[in-house]
């Protein structure tokens, strides 16, 4: 279940426990460059705290986290990060060039100086994410899939090994959330980059991902999306039955509990339990 | 007994009249204040503050009573305020301080003609940090009417507001007109911001507002004990800064005293501060 | 009116004026708005303790303004933003009313520091004002990137090691110098509307920060520079003009980006 050495992004054995709540439980998975891993999971399985533990805003109780082979530091340039919901103020002066600007260099003291080589990576990044139509609108006027394209831009800039993302597909209709899947999948490949993103839905990422990472109750199964995706292994990770069924190319886990159930979403309702 | 309480206290008429407005004020400002820090309005209530000061000292020009002007400004500040007002809470908070702004220089420009053209002095004291002990006995029957009034707004409104502030989306959906309500506790809180205006003054009404509700809150999550708790609290507040203010006046060789409303204010920040370390001392159970 | 005495009130106004420009514009941007009231009034203890007490009253501006960042920001940190701010406001003020009735001349003095005054500050402080205003704009030079980093989207600075706190008490701070540079001539009660009324209004007119910055610096020198000239024609107070200015800016604003 781990790739090892060579690996950008290794979770060893990673368990948080808060106020009582085993919110993580002994994790272990690592990415690789080039890699698209998924991190699945309900909402409240923990998906959140396992990104905020690599990212390092959260000390786990145990284990370890290691960004390409070693032991991960407070300020970590190595990681692009793109939070979940960001709220921006549309009158807020700033355009997007800018902010993705300020993924080059926004941690840094001192003021940026417009240099040609800044400006040419900026446009470089506009072309990536395919933005360049509203490079100078505010980034608060933008739409939803648009803002998640500069956020993306914005951590993509620096040239990190890693890229996390939490839940970027949540408040996306069907077909943006196709396009910045395929989006990010072109980036993996082409910059070598490990993309680690989170969702409650799987189905969009079943095209493009390498391996999934499955939280349940805290515990994780890892590996390849069909050695993972079955019901003898979620059964064993729930620790209750649990059916997982493939339509037409989608996946639908049915559980004994409706909390746990995720279903695709052009699917009959009455397939969950 | 002596050193608490000077001799003249409870037989003085000023006295008398100080504790009986500052009570009712402070009991009406507790009701009031629980809603106002429930409902994230505590800069709302302090821009209001600034509006009443621009219709006291109006008033103080006009020669009518200081009591009107605060309540009718503040009213028409409040409808203004909402009419203009923003969704976003940044935005919110920028109308309102700008709105804060404009009347405080106008406030000024009246000041400024107060004591110019009437010879009256202390005008900005007085209008600013209060004259309870200088009030009109006549002016009692009108403050409590007024805050009759309040209270009985805010017993109506009860049910609806404590929805409407902790689930909007549920008490629109229940047919609760959420954004009419809304602008009805303004109104109340414009009211009850200019009457506390009197007892210690528009800048400083603010800490008798949310100085009791916020300690309350932090002793108790339901809202019902809440409300009596505040209104308990700055009654409490009140009184101690009228006896400690009359106090003052024999301390030291001055004899000049020390402002009744400076008292209160301390009281409530020392009884908020108390509260946060009883807060942590019970532990970290609420995590 | 540009003579004598005058000349030193211009060249305060001017820097004032920038300064608050430039500040405003990252208070605007952080919705710092409470806070940034919590502190003038503060200052506004620290003068009148200075008034009874006889030191310098740009020392009691300073360090009282600057006591009051440190205490907004570690407040902040836990309890209620918007309660724990209100209280300090308050008490801010009540303290310095406190002190300025220990004094003879309550009245103009109230006044002047609430609502400003046009020889605010003395030529023996030109001096120490210049070089607060120099130490605030190298401290926005210093703290650009990170502020604006955090101020836009704050998530994305914490996890790429921009500590949140410090950055809101190295901002605060900031503000205290200009505030207390600000307070003697505009008054505690009115650098709230300098401060906010220009920022708000050019950002109106810009997408871009470095220039909406330099339009908040504009629009701040003509407010000033008009309130002083009326305020020395009519007599009126100079914090009265601040305010309308202000507000009448942010008006147009608003209604220009309609």
């Amino acid at each position: 279940m781990t790739t090892g050495e060579g690996a950008v992004l290794s979770v060893e054995g990673i368990s948080v426990s808060l106020g009582g709540r085993q919110i993580l439980d002994d994790v272990t998975f690592g990415v690789a460059a080039g890699e698209f891993t998924g991190l699945i999971g309900s909402n409240g399985a923990g998906k959140t705290t396992l990104l905020r533990v690599i990212l390092g805003l959260q000390t786990p109780t145990a284990g370890l986290v290691r960004i390409a082979g070693r032991p991960r530091r407070r300020r970590n340039t190595a990681i692009g990060y793109v939070p979940q919901k960001v709220p921006l103020d549309p009158d807020m002066p700033m355009r997007a060039r800018d902010l993705i600007g300020l993924g080059l260099d926004g941690h840094r003291f001192g003021i940026p100086i417009p240099t040609e080589r800044r400006r040419a990576a900026i446009d470089e990044m506009l072309a990536a994410v395919d933005a360049e139509s509203f490079a100078d609108a505010r980034i608060g006027t933008l739409s939803g899939g648009e803002q998640q394209r500069i956020l993306i831009a914005h951590a993509l800039i620096g040239r990190p090994g890693l890229l996390l993302l939490d839940e970027p597909l949540a408040n996306l209709d069907l077909r943006s959330a196709q396009e910045v899947v395929g989006l990010l999948h072109r980036i993996a490949v082409e910059q070598r980059v490990a993309v680690l993103l989170s969702a409650h839905e799987m189905n969009p990422l079943l095209p493009v991902m390498d391996r999934v990472v499955y939280l349940a109750g805290g515990r994780a199964a890892t590996g390849p999306a069909e050695e993972v995706i079955r019901s003898d292994v979620l059964t064993k990770l729930y620790g209750h039955h649990v059916d997982v069924l493939r339509v037409h190319g989608r996946v639908v886990v049915v559980a004994g509990d409706p909390d746990v159930t995720i279903t695709g979403p052009d699917l009959a309702a009455d397939a969950v339990i | 007994m002596h050193w608490v309480i000077e001799p003249g206290f409870f037989s003085s008429q000023p006295v008398h009249t100080a504790l009986a407005i500052g009570g009712v004020v402070a009991v009406v400002s507790g009701v009031v204040g629980v809603f106002t820090v429930m409902r994230g309005q505590s800069f709302a209530g302090h821009a209001l503050t600034d509006v009443s000061t621009a219709g006291g000292s109006a008033a103080f020009l006009l020669g009518i009573s200081p009591l009107l002007g605060f309540i009718g400004l503040g009213v028409i500040g409040a409808g203004s305020m909402d009419a203009i007002g923003v969704q976003r809470v940044r935005g919110r908070d920028l109308v309102t301080g700008v709105v804060l702004g404009a009347a405080t220089g106008l406030a000024a420009l009246l000041l400024y003609f107060d004591t110019t053209s009437h010879a009256t002095t202390g005008a900005t004291q007085t209008i600013l940090f209060g004259s309870i002990f200088s009030v009109a006995p006549g002016t009692t029957p009108v403050v409590v009417a007024f805050s009759l009034a309040t209270v009985a707004i805010m017993a109506v409104l009860y049910r609806p507001l404590l929805l409407a502030s902790t689930n909007p989306d549920m008490a629109a959906a229940r047919g609760v007109p959420v954004r009419a309500i809304g602008l009805c506790f303004m109104a109340a809180l414009a009211v009850a911001v200019g009457l506390s205006s009197l007892a210690i003054g528009t800048i400083l009404s603010t800490a008798l507002l949310i100085g009791p509700a916020a300690t309350a809150l932090r002793l108790t999550r339901r809202v019902g004990a809440a409300v009596a708790a505040a209104a308990a609290i700055g009654v409490a507040a009140t009184w101690i800064g009228v006896l400690l203010a009359y106090d003052s006046y024999s301390w030291g060789s001055s004899h000049k005293g020390f402002p009744v409303s400076f008292f209160i204010v301390a009281v409530t920040f020392l009884a908020y501060l108390i509260s946060g370390v009883t807060r942590v001392r019970a532990g970290a159970r609420e995590g | 009116m540009f003579s004598g005495f005058m000349t030193n009130a211009w060249i305060v106004a001017t820097i004032v004026a920038v300064i608050a420009g430039v500040v405003g514009f990252f208070v605007v941007l952080r919705g710092s708005a409470f806070p940034a009231h919590a502190i003038p009034n503060s200052a506004f203890a620290g003068a009148a303790a200075a008034n009874v007490f006889g030191f310098n009253a740009l020392l009691g501006l300073a360090g009282f303004a600057a006591a009051a960042a440190v205490g907004v920001a570690t407040l902040g940190r836990r309890g209620r933003h918007d309660v724990a701010t209100a209280l300090a406001l308050v008490m801010g003020l009540a303290i310095g009313a406190v002190f300025l009735s220990r004094s003879q001349e309550y009245e103009p003095r109230l006044f002047a520091l609430l609502f400003g005054e046009v020889l605010g500050v003395s030529t023996t402080d030109l001096l120490p004002v210049a070089g607060l205003a120099l130490a605030c704009i190298a401290g926005i030079l210093v703290l650009y990137r990170p502020l604006l980093l955090s101020s836009a989207v704050p998530q994305i600075g914490e996890a790429r090691g921009v500590n949140p706190f410090r950055i809101e008490l190295a901002f605060l701070l900031v503000v205290a110098a200009a505030t207390a540079m600000t307070v003697p001539v505009v008054g505690a009660l009115l650098i709230f509307s300098l401060m906010v009324g220009a920022p708000a209004a050019a950002r109106s007119l810009t997408n871009r920060p470095p220039v909406a910055i330099i339009f908040s610096v504009v629009i701040a020198l003509l407010t000033v520079w008009v309130a002083i000239a009326a305020s020395y024609t009519t007599n009126w107070p100079i914090g009265f003009f601040v305010g309308t200015i202000s507000a009448a800016a942010y008006a147009a604003g608003r209604i220009w980006f309609k």
